[in-house]
């Protein structure tokens, strides 16, 4: 699904991304993990076009991405979910998801209720909440309308980016679960978590992030029990 | 039958994709935790960060046992000890020993790998596996044995030795499969053929072979005579451990782990890549050892690669069978004996000179090691009790440190043939 190879990208003169390589497969979740400023936000934004890439290759099912522009890139079926959930609050949670499937509608006549029911399935409280101005949801309710829009443009890869940031851990939960529903529902997420815990519970395959370079790599129960891992993200030493 | 398809099976290009990533994570690793390799790559400029294809691998230095020996012994280790779990080593006190070390992901992995090669001869969950490799500080006993339980078969953690009990093992336990040197294989078959009994009637299915080099010829024995599926398997204690390569049911070359190591065949004078299907020295990089990751560890086996697709479907490279050493390094009764360590021995000893010649033939079907010791004059002609004494002395300091028996026979002084230049120490009268 998704394929980067010797990634290098950056603001300015600053480097971020140090040659980095990894991949996605179909149908997996795959987390990123790292401490503040490591380069995960960086490297979601690189994959989506918002930064140019200094050096490396990105295919996106095998077509490169790394010149192209962020919206042809959603169109090819990329989402992001950014950080800190970025709705926009003036409008109702109904145009928020309306927006988010602009992509499809572009294309072809869609039935607009039809797939707001789909994301509606999935997240009932935007349903309740449809004409609700989006900026008065509580946090939970604003990531799942984050989630919602991200999928209304039908993608293959859906990237979020600190979907745990700032919920009440029951709420961090919900949303975690869902994330897994959603790969068993056939969809690809790439995930970047501070919260190394929750995401390494869902995820099939991690990557460690730090300063720029992947140090670590392997499926989620290996990485859970690599003592390096236990202390720098895990917070404690985990008796096993 | 297959252990792990979706990787065993995985398209060359995901697998290349799979072991940059493993790589650059590997070098970023080594060259902040291991002091060697960081003072390797300075003192070669090279930036592990730098890494951009696996082509490049070959600009990075190799590593060498004399570097393991002289790093003795957790001076490689990339982890805190606290994090190994498990420790093996090679045999020798003369400061030829090389440790290595695994952490949980280590040893899970190795499981997982000496799985795959049990599979893939078909050992499954309902099989007996007889483990009569030596078990203790030698990677292969543990080796097999971790993988064998992974595959859920019974596992007979029998060790190596005492012939007539394995016999009896094998009867009495209903073993499937046998797990031990080509050439005990045989002692264990022609035993049983002096004894009687009905090979026929027993459930032997499969064997796995290692730890020495064995010809066709020797498998087509094996497979006459015990009515086995023989596959040949590789693997060393500085890489992994048993399980590094091994031959699926076609018999045709050992596939080679790949998701878990890069391979690469270099000539052994030049140390540049040998062309493909020439002849070369096998080298290993580890991609996802955690505790003991080498970079381009000289293994001083030759052998050959081969890229063909194998009909199995496994697109996993294989090797031949190893055909030779580029050292001087012996194989005895499956243990790796260097001559230097015998050397060092016999300098040590009073009385003994520093002439000597190391006779290895293959007496039935094991391994025979005489050692001929030039001794002084005056201990020669003395009397018996203190040539026995000495005897004695040197075999027993010869089978601690090489954790082999071998025979000595003290001989007269400028009786063994003299060289110039580098001396022919060693006389391998065995035919492969």
């Amino acid at each position: 699904m998704l394929k980067i190879k010797n990634l290098e990208a950056g603001y300015g003169k600053l480097r971020v991304l140090k040659r980095i390589s990894m991949h996605v497969n179909s149908g997996e979740i795959v987390t990123i993990i790292g401490a503040n400023g490591a380069g995960k936000t960086t490297l979601l934004y690189t994959i989506a076009g918002i930064i140019k890439a200094s050096a490396g290759d990105i295919l996106l099912l095998d077509n490169p991405i790394n010149q192209t522009r962020p919206e042809k890139i959603v169109a090819a079926g990329c989402s992001l979910v950014p950080e800190g959930r970025q709705v926009f609050s003036t409008l109702s949670v109904r145009e928020n998801l309306i927006l988010g499937g602009y992509v499809q509608y572009k294309k072809n006549k869609v039935d607009t209720d039809a797939e707001l029911q789909y994301i509606y399935d999935i997240f009932p409280v935007l349903q309740e909440r449809q004409n609700q101005l989006a900026g008065t949801l509580s946090g939970g309710e604003q990531q799942m309308l984050a989630m919602g829009r991200a999928l209304m443009a039908k993608p293959k890869l859906i990237m979020l980016d600190e979907p745990s940031t700032g919920l009440a851990p029951l709420i961090v939960k919900n949303i975690f679960q869902i994330i897994g529903k959603l790969r068993d529902a056939g969809n690809t997420v790439l995930l970047i978590e501070q919260n190394a815990k929750a995401a390494l519970a869902i995820a099939d395959r991690g990557y460690v992030l730090e300063t720029g370079k992947f140090i670590l790599q392997g499926p989620s129960e290996d990485l859970l029990v690599n003592r390096d891992v236990q202390r720098a993200y895990l917070g404690r030493e985990v008796a096993l | 039958m297959y252990w792990d398809k979706a990787k065993e099976c995985m398209p060359r290009e995901d697998l290349e994709q799979l072991q940059l990533e493993r790589l650059q994570s590997t070098l970023y690793r080594v060259a902040t935790h291991v002091p060697f390799y960081r003072k390797k790559f300075k003192e070669l400029a090279i930036d592990p960060d730098g890494f951009r294809s696996l082509e490049e691998l070959r600009k990075l230095p190799f590593t060498t046992k004399d570097d393991l020996r002289s790093n003795y012994p957790y001076g490689l280790f990339a982890v805190p000890l606290r994090d190994v779990v498990r420790l093996h080593a090679s045999s020798g006190t003369t400061g030829m020993a090389t440790v290595v070390g695994y952490t949980r992901n280590d040893i899970k992995n190795w499981s997982d790998m000496v799985a795959r090669i049990l599979t893939a001869t078909g050992v499954d969950a309902d099989d007996v596996v007889q483990i009569a490799f030596g078990y203790g500080l030698f990677t292969g006993g543990f080796g097999l044995h971790y993988g064998a339980e992974r595959v859920g078969a019974s596992v007979i953690p029998i060790s190596s030795g005492n012939t007539k009990r394995q016999i009896q093992i094998l009867q009495d336990f209903k073993t499937t499969t046998l797990v031990c040197t080509p050439s005990y294989a045989l002692l264990l078959a022609d035993t049983m053929i002096e004894m009687n009994i009905n090979i026929n009637a027993l459930q032997l299915k499969y064997g796995l072979f290692g730890g020495e080099p064995w010809s066709e010829e020797m498998r087509t024995e094996i497979t006459n005579k015990l009515g086995i599926i023989a596959t040949d398997n590789y693997g060393l204690s500085e890489v992994m451990g048993p399980g590094v390569a091994g031959e699926c049911s076609y018999c045709n070359g050992l596939h080679i782990n790949e998701d878990h190591f890069i391979v690469e065949v270099i000539n052994p004078e030049t140390l540049e890549p040998a062309a493909p299907g020439e002849l070369g020295e096998l080298v290993f990089t580890t991609i996802t050892k955690e505790a003991f990751p080498v970079i381009r560890y000289r293994t001083r086996d030759l052998a050959r690669l081969v890229t063909d697709p194998c009909p199995c479907g496994r697109t996993f490279n294989r090797m031949t069978r190893v055909i030779g050493r580029t050292d001087d390094m012996l194989i005895i009764k499956g243990v790796n004996v260097y001559p230097m360590q015998i050397e060092s021995i016999l300098f040590d000893i009073e009385g003994t000179e520093p002439h000597y010649q190391i006779i290895v033939e293959r007496d039935g079907r094991l391994d025979k090691v005489t050692v001929l010791v030039e001794v002084v004059e005056s201990i020669f002609f003395d009397q018996m009790k203190k040539q026995r004494q000495l005897v004695e002395h040197i075999k027993k300091r010869l089978a601690t440190e090489l954790g082999i028996g071998v025979d000595v026979k003290l001989v007269e002084e400028k009786s063994l043939e003299r060289f110039e230049g580098k001396a022919k120490r060693v006389i391998d009268k065995r035919k492969l």
